[in-house]
């Protein structure tokens, strides 16, 4: 039998009853929307979230006080449980070869009160390699330079959420006056807006030189973190090796597991994300999964009915010669056709879907062409799998009691 | 010689019970001739309606089809041997109800690989040997009468220009008018050439055949030229 007869008795059978074809693929269209659906939401919260992540800095190690604790103890940094690294050790950690910039922070939460307003943010006490370390950018006026910080001068750069709630969005601050803990600043520079990263909101901070933070502020020599820019991102590793050694021995510790200090490096933070999205979305997909095989079971259950209700038909078409590899590929055919078309209708619908979900609530949503060409493939797949049983059960018929079948 | 059956038997078990159905039939059937082949129901005619149609296979016996002996052929082998010599007529007509009359005669075909324009060709060609109007070849065949379905599906039965037509009772669904006008269908055919074997209970309608083999529990009890011109005076055949 030539292959484009094939098709027509398949599409023949397919259309011979719509309803209930359409309903069936129905199952499939559901299935397969919702792992598109599911999988561009996953996909696009991982997107986003490495983004966010990658706006903290590019290359970056993050030294904090105190015994590993996971990436979350980056984000809490500077609660002063301990207060273990020093501005001696930032300024020592600056000769180890392959650093592009260290910046060392010292950070506390105070009240800000300008023109009647107040607000309570993260006062962030660093260095003007903190530009570089963090990525940040200064959107009108200056950041503070390295004779201010040798100066201690009362100099202060705010964020735009730090401005808009001080002074109304979109004012001018710069030369205004500030009041952080009944002293005052001066503000000269604003920095540009950049969203929030997922730990913390890092437009909504204000920055001063780390030795005004020292001395009038927090007091002490003790600093919250200390944040490297590596010169390269293959050199991570070696530079975070070497600070490793630097503060161990600095620190007079010999066993390693003992260190006062930890080292996060940027890409264990993204890595730590990704495998937290790529559990987001397993779960999602493998709730719509659920759908899909539901669907599955629905082809199957049409075909069985299919293949009882057409048993004189099929009686015939062995009488008049089709052998039952024949009857096999039709009925094959015709529950791979089903599937494969309500496969493209779901795609479509599932990225129909993803675009309404980006539209009305913001959610990024990302559809790849993995996740098309897998969905399209498990279809077609459900169709060869759950249409084998029936197809077999037509093929296996006895020509003589199909024909006589009531 | 079109069919040769020698000394075929066909037994059925189950459980540890077999039955044998028919006992060691041996009978011929020439070239061009139109055989029918009766007796009560449980004599055994369909089951040797099925091994002369190679839908079965005999339980011993040889039987030759057109010099072929398909005694003894694995399924795919009868599929194709169906499909290139035997033409089937049913009771019960089964046509595809929702094909066209045009695709229900060139389904064999199509199985036969024969190609798209002369399918159509010689399905039209035998819709008009089966007699039927051709203003009626688009029709979907649930729209047909039950005279007309019939004619289908003797079109269907010739198209691929078989070595016998099996007509498997083809007047059972029919009022006797209609029943008259498929039997003379028939025996035009049988005019024309083809070699048919027309199964039936009905003595009336054995006696259309030129030749009335009789079958009672399993074994031919009677082989012998029909009455035809006795059973319908006055008619002209």
């Amino acid at each position: 039998m030539k292959l484009i007869d094939l098709a027509a008795e398949i599409s023949f059978g397919v259309s011979s009853n719509k309803v209930r074809s359409g309903l069936t693929m129905l199952g499939i269209v559901i299935g397969i929307a919702s792992v598109i659906a599911m999988l561009s939401i996953g996909e696009g919260t991982k997107a986003q979230i490495e983004s966010s992540i990658q706006s903290l800095g590019s290359n970056l190690l993050i030294v904090s006080p105190g015994a590993q604790r996971g990436f979350g103890g980056a984000a809490s940094a500077g609660r002063g449980s301990s207060q273990t690294l020093t501005l001696e050790d930032a300024t020592a950690i600056s000769s180890v070869s392959g650093i592009a910039a260290v910046s060392p922070e010292v950070s506390k939460r105070y009240q800000l009160v300008a023109s009647g307003n107040n607000t309570n943010v993260q006062v962030m006490g660093t260095t003007p390699a903190y530009l570089s370390t963090r990525n940040v950018a200064v959107d009108s006026g200056t950041f503070f330079d390295a004779t201010q910080v040798s100066s201690r001068s009362k100099v202060v750069v705010i964020g735009p959420t730090v401005r808009d709630d001080l002074f109304g969005t979109g004012a001018n601050p710069i030369g205004s006056t500030v009041r952080i803990n009944g002293m005052d600043f001066s503000i000269i520079g604003v920095t540009v807006a950049k969203g929030g990263s997922g730990f913390s909101n890092q437009d909504d901070m204000v920055y001063i030189p780390i030795s005004t933070m020292l001395t009038f502020l927090s007091g002490g020599t003790a600093v919250s973190s200390i944040d490297i820019e590596a010169q390269t991102a293959d050199g991570m590793t070696d530079v975070q090796s070497a600070v490793t050694s630097l503060l161990l021995e600095r620190h007079k510790i010999a066993d390693p597991t003992q260190a006062d200090f930890s080292i996060l490096n940027q890409s264990d933070i993204v890595s730590a994300a990704s495998s937290v999205t790529g559990t987001f979305t397993i779960l999602l997909a493998s709730i719509a999964g659920i759908s899909l095989l539901v669907g599955g079971i629905g082809i199957m259950n049409m075909m069985l009915t299919t293949v009882t209700e057409r048993t004189r038909e099929i009686g015939l078409r062995q009488a008049i010669g089709a052998e039952k590899g024949i009857i096999v590929l039709q009925f094959l055919g015709e529950s791979i056709l089903l599937t494969v078309l309500g496969g493209i209708i779901g795609i479509l619908l599932g990225y129909g879907i993803s675009r309404l979900i980006t539209l009305l609530s913001g959610t990024t949503t990302v559809v790849q062409w993995t996740s098309v060409a897998m969905a399209f493939g498990v279809s077609a797949g459900i169709g060869l799998v759950f249409g084998y049983y029936p197809a077999r059960r037509a093929a296996r018929l006895n020509p003589i009691e199909a024909l006589r079948y009531e | 010689m079109m069919i040769d059956i020698r000394n075929i038997t066909k037994s059925y078990t189950m459980g540890k019970e077999t039955t044998e159905v028919l006992h060691g039939l041996t009978f011929g059937v020439e070239k061009g001739e139109f055989v029918a082949i009766t007796g009560p129901s449980g004599s055994g005619k369909s089951t040797l309606m099925h091994i002369i149609g190679a839908l079965d296979q005999p339980t011993s016996g040889t039987y030759l089809l057109d010099g072929e002996d398909v005694s003894a052929l694995p399924a795919d082998e009868l599929a194709k041997i169906r499909r290139s010599k035997i033409g089937f007529v049913f009771q019960s007509f089964h046509l595809l109800a929702r094909a066209t009359v045009l695709r229900n005669v060139e389904l064999p075909l199509v199985y036969a690989d024969v190609p798209h324009a002369e399918r159509e060709r010689r399905a039209r060609k035998a819709l008009e040997e089966a007699g039927l109007d051709e203003s009626r070849f688009m029709h979907q065949s649930n729209q047909l009468s039950g005279g007309q379905m019939q004619r289908v599906a003797i079109a269907r039965a010739l198209v691929n220009n078989p070595a016998i037509i099996l007509a498997d009772e083809p007047t059972g669904n029919l009022d006797s008018k209609t029943g008259d006008v498929v039997l003379e269908t028939f025996q035009r055919l049988h005019r024309e050439g083809r070699t048919i074997v027309l199964i039936t209970h009905e003595g009336y309608v054995a006696e259309h055949a030129d030749r009335v083999i009789v079958i009672r529990d399993g074994v031919i009890i009677e082989d012998r030229k029909s009455a035809k011109g006795y059973v319908k005076p006055g008619k002209k055949v």
